[in-house]
């Protein structure tokens, strides 16, 4: 996976020396192991911060939104489906876009590399091949990538890029025995007092800080129902209905648009598993209407267009 | 999400069937009504010592 970001960078010096595109948008290695962070260059000279490695959780299509200028962009599977999405709801047109197709194969989960080398300080974290190697002051341990995946990489079934202008290397193989559903099939066979137990502590720790919300590309609107006073959608208190509330309108909006990349549980401060809103609803998508968001150009979603045999078992 | 089943319905009613409307109104004030007052998702004024 390291050497994409050679050819990343390579790509993106050469895109913005012919003037193909204004600015590129990429990650570089953030301040601290393992948090990458996105990176706007719109000089070829400035293209060497670029970077790829197990760590680039963020999902690049929230800087797309509206912009009127010429953008290279780099996207693996997810990011793709998020740039498909963008395109299909006006966000962005395809012809703004030059996209840099990485085969992605999956992502670190942060928290449980702190949590295997029991919460000790990490000074630097190296990748080669399938294997990774954290550092800190007096300790040295290796790991397998595979072992600690991000809970939504381990069962991604779309790794490569369904859009793209140019890959950095060979598709790799899609897997296709992983159970995308499994947990949120645990949760639809409980009752539902076990339901409400489980959704009331999932959300528990929840500070509203909104930081899943700015992180997901889904989320552009100009105001959102959680910032709005006149009406107030929502109370604003930490009050535990008041974010059950949030959480489960944020999810909805995101239904048949999600396209599971984790960045709300990546940037989540107190590690809460929004995701298990959002898979339902991608269950349910894929459930009722065979439909896994962002995968072209050519559909309208679901919910965006009426069809006689559209479900509709639950309407008396 | 945890919401008793019968709590919430869902009926397509049009501004032309009155009838329909009292219909659906009495059977589902009255499947609520037996599942009696809700106890989840319910905002609760802050209690203030």
């Amino acid at each position: 996976m390291l050497s994409y970001a050679e050819k990343i960078r390579d790509a993106a010096k050469r895109l913005l020396e012919a003037g193909t595109v204004d600015v590129f948008i990429g990650y570089r290695k953030g301040t601290v192991p393992m948090m990458n962070e996105p990176v706007l260059v719109s000089r070829p000279e400035d293209a060497d911060v670029l970077h790829w490695d197990s760590h680039c959780g963020l999902n690049l299509c929230n800087y797309l939104t509206k912009r009127k200028d010429r953008i290279g962009i780099v996207a693996n599977g997810c990011n793709s489906r998020n740039i498909v999405t963008h395109i299909i709801e006006n966000q962005i047109s395809r012809e703004q876009l030059h996209i840099v197709g990485i085969p992605c194969k999956g992502m670190i989960d942060h928290r449980a590399v702190m949590r295997a080398v029991s919460g000790r300080e990490i000074l630097e974290v190296t990748e080669a091949g399938d294997r990774f190697t954290v550092r800190g002051r007096d300790f040295e341990e290796t790991f397998e990538k595979k072992d600690y995946l991000r809970s939504n990489c381990a069962v991604c079934t779309h790794r490569n890029p369904v859009i793209y202008d140019e890959m950095v290397a060979d598709p790799v193989e899609e897997p296709a025995d992983t159970a995308p559903f499994a947990d949120v099939e645990k949760v639809e066979g409980m009752t539902p007092e076990q339901k409400q137990g489980f959704f009331t502590s999932l959300i528990q720790r929840c500070i509203r800080c909104y930081a899943c919300r700015n992180a997901c590309p889904l989320c552009y609107c100009p105001t959102c129902f959680v910032d709005e006073s006149q009406p107030q959608w929502v109370g604003k208190s930490s009050d535990p209905t008041d974010t059950m509330t949030f959480h489960l309108l944020r999810a909805y909006h995101c239904a048949g648009r999600c396209t599971d990349c984790g960045a709300c549980e990546r940037v989540c401060p107190m590690g809460i598993s929004m995701r298990q809103f959002t898979k339902k609803l991608n269950k349910d998508a894929w459930d009722l209407f065979s439909w896994e968001a962002g995968l072209s150009l050519d559909q309208r979603p679901p919910l965006d267009v009426y069809r006689p045999d559209d479900y509709n078992d639950f309407i008396k | 999400m945890g919401i008793e089943p019968g709590r919430l319905h869902f009926s397509w009613i049009s501004s032309a069937e009155a009838t329909k409307f009292v219909e659906v109104a009495r059977e589902v004030s009255a499947e609520v009504k037996a599942l009696g007052p809700a106890g989840y998702f319910i905002k609760r004024r802050a209690e203030v010592a």
